[in-house]
């Protein structure tokens, strides 16, 4: 565990780009608003060859969209990467895997060093997943990596593809608002996502997703910075119905998801939620740990 | 005191029980409702509730006590039209409607097949009942009714055991215009994405669990 942590934490600050600050991005640099149509198109199923490369592709599709029944080790909440990367990780607008995976290697300011797509995968394990990550070596991580791979066939290396990450929503001129945001998900989100954001679950199993509490993304993950869920908001949800919501609701109901209780930040500084927000979230985005929204200190954890 | 509270719980129950009475479930299903318009549900819903396929009426059995209740208020709404069941559903009354609805939720009736996303789907049937088609926005069927169209919470009703000529007829029924008690109007654009080919294969991939390909 102490050589685990520090490693950890390396990874956690590691995405830093805009801001010294910033720690682990959806994306390795800023996904600007919608400008150019997406034209790239990732291979078809039909398309997987039948031999040991196919086989891991089909292993790391497996694990994509079935993640925490497969990899219960690794997961620590109930969340599947398919579900903030929708479409089995291809649809644009969604963080498809075709582009972020030719966006790796990449040196990283904040850890100085150049990290692997593993590293990055690790740190959606380690925040979105409030688990505990598989080894960079590990046969899963290999499969991960081989059908992300697999999808960013034909893909240019090293270039920002159009439809990568999640747009960015500009931020409203008036800000955010929860109680417009609570109207939005009593309307529109919790006939999926429930009353209280638990999510709902079909023989144990989550069928959709919690967004907030003790099985959804902790602290640390991107999707906690509200500019980062209104850019997701945006462009996949409600799911079936991309771009439906104004950018004003998108902002308002992520607002109000992320203003709930969900995991601790894993790399609480010392037990204390003020030195968690100074050195990892006062220049990340727009998040509200460790402030105070009507009189109730935000970022104390929930669960495990 | 205890004198009194008996006599509380003795009028209680004295209270309760002729409401209750009046809106039995079973006897509705089996003998129908209080109104003589309000036939048996039995009659074309099969004695076990599980539908007549080959008529293409529906199972009703097991499927949630909300989503019945509302698909009964929305036929005589008129936000569900069907020529039969709209002068029935007119014929309950509220009490009936809630006790039928919770009789049939009890019901018991198979278990959806355990099918998984796992496993990539080359058959297109499989693919759009799994996984969808996003550049016409359709989401995989089974995302919101659940693995192998189990159904998931009081909304999303199960797909699976339901005849094919049933689904045909809702998925139609959403296209013209017919139905338009979805919440959030989440079926009608995905009904309206879809190919008359397309509807009536996703429907018998559901009604048929043996056609299912993808498995765990």
């Amino acid at each position: 565990m102490k050589t685990l942590m520090p490693s950890l934490l390396l990874l956690a600050m590691g995405a830093a780009q805009a801001t010294p600050i910033a720690m682990e991005d959806q994306s390795q640099l800023k996904v600007p608003g919608v400008q150019a149509a997406p034209q790239f198109v990732p291979p078809a199923e039909s398309a997987i060859p039948d031999n040991a490369f196919g086989k891991m592709v089909r292993e790391g599709h497996a694990l994509f969209v079935d993640t925490r029944r497969l990899m219960p080790e690794a997961v620590g909440n109930g969340l599947n990467c398919s579900n903030c990367h929708l479409d089995q990780g291809r649809l644009f607008h969604s963080a498809p895997l075709w582009g972020a995976y030719p966006m790796y290697p990449a040196y990283r300011k904040k850890n100085d060093k150049v990290n692997t797509f593993a590293e990055r995968i690790q740190g959606c394990f380690s925040f979105s997943m409030n688990g505990k990550p598989p080894a960079a070596d590990s046969p899963q991580m290999t499969a991960l990596s081989v059908y992300a791979y697999w999808l960013s066939t034909q893909a240019p290396t090293g270039v920002e593809i159009a439809g990568r990450g999640y747009p960015e929503v500009p931020k409203p001129k008036d800000g955010y608002d929860f109680k417009r945001g609570e109207q939005v998900y009593d309307e529109q989100c919790a006939i999926c996502h429930g009353g209280n954001g638990e999510g709902q679950k079909v023989a144990g199993d989550y069928v959709m997703p919690p967004l907030w509490g003790k099985d959804s993304y902790n602290w640390g993950a991107g999707m906690h910075r509200i500019n980062t869920a209104a850019s997701f908001i945006k462009y996949n949800m409600p799911l079936g119905k991309p771009g439906s919501l104004s950018d004003q609701q998108a902002w308002d109901v992520a607002a109000w998801i992320n203003r709930h209780e969900r995991p601790q930040d894993p790399r609480l500084v010392e037990g204390s939620i003020e030195k968690t927000r100074l050195k990892f979230h006062a220049n990340d985005g727009v998040n509200l740990y460790g402030q105070k929204v009507d009189g109730v200190l935000i970022g104390q954890g929930i669960g495990g | 005191m205890k004198p009194l509270s008996h006599v509380v719980i003795g009028s209680l129950l004295i209270l309760a029980w002729p409401s209750a009475h009046a809106a039995d479930g079973q006897k509705i299903f089996n003998q129908g409702g209080q109104n003589p318009a309000a036939m048996a549900c039995l009659g074309c819903h099969g004695p076990d509730g599980k539908g007549i396929a080959a008529a293409g009426f529906p199972r009703l059995a097991g499927l949630p006590a909300g989503y019945l209740s509302k698909q009964l208020q929305d036929f005589r709404s008129g936000s569900r039209k069907q020529a039969v069941m709209e002068p029935l559903a007119k014929a309950l009354d509220d009490a009936e409607i809630e006790a039928i609805s919770a009789y049939l939720a009890k019901l018991p009736a198979d278990p959806a097949p355990d099918t998984r996303r796992q496993q990539i789907a080359t058959n297109p049937v499989a693919r759009l009942a799994l996984y969808g088609d996003w550049s016409r926005k359709i989401p995989g069927c089974v995302q919101c009714h659940g693995p192998g169209g189990s159904g998931v919470g009081e909304h999303f009703p199960p797909l699976a055991g339901q005849p094919a000529g049933y689904l045909v007829a809702q998925l139609n029924a959403w296209r013209d215009g017919s139905r338009s008690n979805d919440p959030n109007q989440l079926m009608v654009d995905v009904a309206k994405a879809m190919t008359d080919a397309e509807v009536k294969a996703v429907a018998d991939y559901f009604a048929q669990p043996a056609s299912q390909e993808a498995k765990p």
